[in-house]
């Protein structure tokens, strides 16, 4: 029979407290992740979003293997192909392994693809532009750039953010107002400023850090990229910690002896995570976009490498009132929209998801 | 209110001394001047270039020089041994020296030609941006969950999808040569405006039309949202009473960052559409190494962005009673 | 004729999850100038059935299936929602439970009780002022004219629940309904809030439907008590009745679970034992019989119906959804 507190002289009867616990084990509660991952399953466009996102990658990952024209080798006579649909012509023989340097995985694949297809590759399905490149292909090539710099970017950020706001938010009183008004001040320069500063001088010290340091201008590209998205990101942080802190889960949970470890690992981690989620699902467009911007500015990738910023860029510039290429706008356009669409849906799809206020609403 | 204003224009003062601080060392202390992509100038000439220029000057006199007020050249106050004919000079006279690049004019001179190019196009873009979110995210929250309701959304989320000059790309391929209705390029009228500020204000617009439909939506299923329709008031006046008010907070406290992303995004368009504004200025300000204008153009936009964002702070606590005037 | 007749209301509504009758065939009548009390826990109904009153369910995701509620010779759930509104505010008006939510915070007092004024009577913004003052005076807020500039988060919780008060009074309303009025409040605050709303119930001749889940308060301001169990009608009786002699054992249970000041202190609380029902998922038969210390087999198969009690004390009809011979059984102070 259990007993209740000891020398309380009160007797909470076995028999009841068996009971309880029993009945409360019929109800299976929900945690958050549950939660979260049944609400996203149920909201069909947030999931076909992450669905083709996924597949998206996955092609993107996996272009070199597969049988498109390159994306480098250039035909300086023609001017423009309109697109050519695959019933008309499917494939064509021609094809020569031209690339900028790539990777040893990367050359794998290709050596892979030759091995398959030979000399076969894909007629111009998209058209080409106007220096005779297959645009398919630079499309798919593209969106490995693309990508790559988004999530490095994002990534970059959010490590900046994540740390610097966690630690302004944990530690709380004057420091956490200093850094924070650090971060006023940065927020209320127009950064796009710094960025070209940034770039314009990193562009004349190339050669040092090429060869001394390995550091190429790609790289440079996503950390500056990244130091400068990193600020809301912080905000956000600092904010959920803040508010955290002071919660009384918190302070339960310290009565019921956890360490501080334990504190932050197991119950503030798990609840930032979520609006940090949201948030770098966010974040990755408008990487995407200003990587865009960039190159619309000269300021960003380089030919001969290929990224959706670069063709859109091509392609404004190849609209002209004699000729209308279209292909060459509506094609990078399309792919570029449709996964920033897909992002953004599902960066939607999850804050709703992740978002407690809304759990159990509709 | 006092303290307010004062406390903005400290952080202001101290926002932007960090921001020419930093800029004026950066571009002087890397390699290269503003001057070595022209073709090579006899030394004569160079050298009156660097003594106009003050550019044989040690750094931290350059600095001071910018900064001002006080002229320390050959024309300053004759308490410095200059002739007196033009004691103050400086960013803190509002004199943002001479151009590099454009040797015959001052910074001064083509930010003022420039500038009010940039800001009927920002204005026209910032005004698009509110009418159109505004109204589309209205109708959303009202019509929740209907045909129009998805048709808007998946637009405004399309509109933040797309880099501006992709949108402008396609308005150029419908609205010039398609249906040729409006002028594409250059600058003469305002309607030259219209195209170029749709394409900079379309993907605030979305996001305007967001915030909205989510802030309407929270608002009305607020409580007090119950109390009036239970007060017997016509759904009409419920909505333009009492949601929109609520409903258009977040729109208020965007309006800050929208202003500062407008500015941003006025350098690509005004490229593409050939449009004189002070943003083709600026862009190659920082690839010609021209510094006076490029540090005119970034102080100027941090002044604006700053100003702007005071202003929607402002704003923002006469639309709510519940906030006071404080620096938040 | 009573002045609002409800017959057989029944509210659904349908949720991803299925679908659930929120109220199932429930009847009352409410006679002028009386207080009707509707107890029962979260859950039962007792909001759901006054929103519906008022049209103020939202139709997707709630239904309307059936019942009738007659008032001034119409019938509200059969008006058209232009008439609907017309009578909102000005005929029947409702109260809510927590004050700071229900008032709008960005605007003033003022302008939120000017605008039922301007509604309902036409009347202009200034000649509204004044009888605005005059109805927070009868609230009991000192300097009325002062408030009626200030906003909501200006005032406290029970100047904020008098405020509403007032709003819902101000144009004489036949009917009031209170939705937990004094819950969010303190408890001294509550007091003085039922004080108020009975002293002005018999200046005006209003009625009032009083929900709570507070058997207290029933006890101190109700003529009648309906109970609520699970969306329907347990018990309905005078309130003296009631509280003399529960014959649902719902409301037994109820009425024994209140501590009560001076009792033998080391007894132990009594509960009303398991947890109230899943309304999409209800038992056949009494919503309560899983509960119920007195269920017989007859209870798990068919829905009691609400029966006349004889009982000769009785200062009205009573009656209870419990089979006579359960309830006879526990007067002879058997369990099942």
């Amino acid at each position: 029979m259990a007993k209740g507190l000891p020398n309380s002289g009160f007797d909470l009867g076995g028999r009841e407290l068996e009971e309880l616990a029993a009945e409360a084990a019929r109800f299976k509660g929900e945690s958050l992740w549950q939660d979260a991952w049944r609400r996203l399953r149920g909201n069909r466009t947030a999931w076909w979003s992450f669905v083709f996102l996924l597949g998206f990658t996955a092609l993107a990952l996996f272009a070199p293997i597969l049988p498109l024209p390159s994306p480098v080798s250039l035909d300086l006579q023609l001017e423009p192909q309109p697109p050519v649909p695959p019933w008309e012509t499917f494939g064509r023989s021609g094809f020569a392994p031209e690339y900028w340097e790539l990777s040893s995985l990367d050359q794998l694949l290709v050596d892979a693809r030759v091995g398959l297809f030979a000399d076969w590759q894909t007629g111009p399905w998209l058209g080409t532009d106007g220096k005779g490149r297959d645009l398919l292909s630079r499309i798919v090539w593209g969106s490995r750039t693309s990508i790559l710099v988004a999530l490095a970017a994002a990534l970059c950020s959010l490590a900046i953010g994540v740390t610097y706001g966690a630690v302004a938010g944990f530690l709380g009183g004057r420091i956490d107002n200093l850094m924070m008004r650090i971060v006023d001040i940065l927020y209320s320069i127009p950064f796009i400023f710094l960025v070209i500063f940034l770039i314009t001088i990193v562009n004349e010290y190339r050669a040092e850090l090429e060869d001394g340091w390995g550091i190429d201008r790609e790289t440079v590209f996503y950390v500056v990229i990244g130091a400068v998205y990193w600020l809301t990101m912080a905000r956000v942080v600092r904010g959920q910690v803040l508010s955290l802190r002071n919660q009384e889960f918190v302070e339960a949970a310290r009565v019921l002896g956890a360490s501080t470890a334990r504190i932050v690992f197991v119950h503030l981690v798990p609840n930032v995570l979520s609006i940090v989620i949201v948030y770098l699902t966010l974040t990755i467009p408008a990487v995407m976009l200003f990587e865009a911007f960039l190159s619309f500015l000269g300021l960003g990738i380089e030919p001969p490498k290929v990224s959706w910023g670069l063709l859109a860029v091509d392609g404004s510039e190849m609209v002209n009132p004699v000729k209308l290429y279209w292909w060459l706008v509506v094609f990078p356009a399309a792919a570029m929209g449709a996964t920033l669409l897909a992002l953004n849906l599902l960066g939607d799809g999850l804050r709703d998801a992740l978002d407690p206020k809304l759990r159990g609403k509709d | 209110m006092l303290r307010f204003v004062l406390r903005r224009l400290l952080w202001f003062a101290i926002t932007l001394f960090v921001v020419v601080t930093i800029s004026f060392f950066l571009m002087r202390s890397v390699r290269g001047g503003p001057f070595d992509g022209e073709r090579a100038l006899n030394e004569a000439v160079e050298r009156n270039i660097q003594a106009r220029y003050h550019l044989d000057w040690p750094l931290w006199k350059q600095y001071l020089q910018y900064v001002g007020p006080v002229n320390l050249g050959d024309t300053g106050p004759e308490m410095l041994g200059g002739d007196g004919s033009d004691p103050f000079t400086g960013i803190l006279v509002f004199d943002f020296g001479p151009s590099f690049k454009y040797r015959d004019f001052t910074v001064n001179d083509i930010i003022g030609q420039s500038l009010p190019i940039s800001v009927s196009l920002g204005t026209i873009a910032l005004l698009w941006a509110l009418v159109l979110g505004l109204s589309a995210g209205i109708a959303s929250a009202l019509w929740r969950g209907s045909g129009a309701d998805v048709t808007l959304r998946l637009a405004a989320t399309t509109g933040i999808a797309l880099p501006n000059f992709t949108v402008a790309g396609f308005l150029v391929i419908f609205f010039v040569f398609l249906i040729p209705v409006l002028p594409v390029a250059g600058y003469g009228s305002w309607k030259h405006l219209i195209l170029p500020g749709f394409a900079l204000g379309a993907p605030f617009a979305a996001y305007i039309a967001r915030l909205t439909r989510t802030g309407m939506l929270e608002v009305l299923s607020q409580d007090y949202i119950r109390t009036a329709h239970a007060k017997g008031l016509p759904p009409r006046l419920v909505i333009l009473r009492h949601a929109i008010k609520g409903g258009l907070l977040p729109v208020v406290s965007y309006l800050g960052p929208a202003t500062a992303g407008i500015l941003t995004g006025s350098l690509v368009i005004e490229r593409i559409f050939a449009i004189p504004g002070t943003g083709s200025h600026f862009v190659n300000s920082a690839l010609n190494r021209d510094y006076t204008l490029a540090m005119g153009v970034t102080i100027l936009y941090t002044v604006l962005v700053y100003g702007l964002n005071t202003l929607v702070d402002f704003a923002y606590t006469l639309l709510d009673p519940r906030i006071e005037l404080e620096d938040s | 004729m009573a002045l609002l007749d409800v017959r057989g209301l029944t509210v659904r509504f349908d949720t991803h999850q299925g679908s659930v009758r929120a109220v199932d065939g429930v009847s009352f009548t409410l006679e002028e100038g009386e207080t009707l009390g509707l107890v029962g826990e979260s859950g039962s109904g007792k909001s759901v059935t006054n929103l519906a009153l008022l049209g103020l369910i939202p139709q997707p995701p709630g239904v309307i299936e059936a019942g009738e509620v007659h008032y001034g010779g119409r019938d509200l759930l059969k008006l058209r929602p232009r008439e609907l509104q017309k009578l909102r505010g000005d005929e029947i008006s409702m109260i809510f439970q927590d004050p700071m939510t229900s008032l709008n915070p960005l605007l003033t007092i003022g302008e939120q009780l000017a605008e039922v004024l301007e509604v309902h009577r036409g009347l202009s913004r200034r000649a509204a002022r004044v009888k605005c003052a005059a109805g927070l005076g009868d609230v009991g807020i000192p300097e009325p004219e002062s408030r009626l500039d200030q906003y909501p988060h200006e005032l406290s919780g029970g100047m904020r629940q008098r405020v509403m008060i007032a709003m819902a009074l101000l144009c004489d309303p036949k009917i009031l309904v209170a939705d937990e009025p004094t819950t969010a409040l303190d408890v001294t605050i509550q007091a003085q809030i039922l004080e108020l709303m009975k002293a002005l119930q018999e200046r005006h001749g209003t009625a009032i439907v009083l929900i709570t889940h507070d058997l207290g308060v029933v006890a101190g301001m109700a003529d009648r008590v309906h109970v609520m169990y699970a969306g329907r009608l347990v018990e309905a009786a005078a309130t003296e009745d009631l509280f003399r002699t529960p014959e649902h054992p719902y409301t037994e249970g109820l009425l024994a679970s209140v501590p009560r000041l001076g009792g033998t202190f080391g007894t132990e609380l009594l509960t009303i034992p398991g947890s109230p029902p899943d309304l999409a998922d209800l038992p056949p038969g009494c919503a309560f019989a899983p509960r119920c210390g007195y269920a017989t087999a007859v209870c798990t198969q068919s829905v009691p119906r609400l029966q006349p009690v004889v009982d000769v004390h009785a200062e009205a009809p009573r009656f209870a959804a419990c089979p006579p011979a359960n309830r006879s059984r526990r007067r002879a102070g058997g369990r099942a």
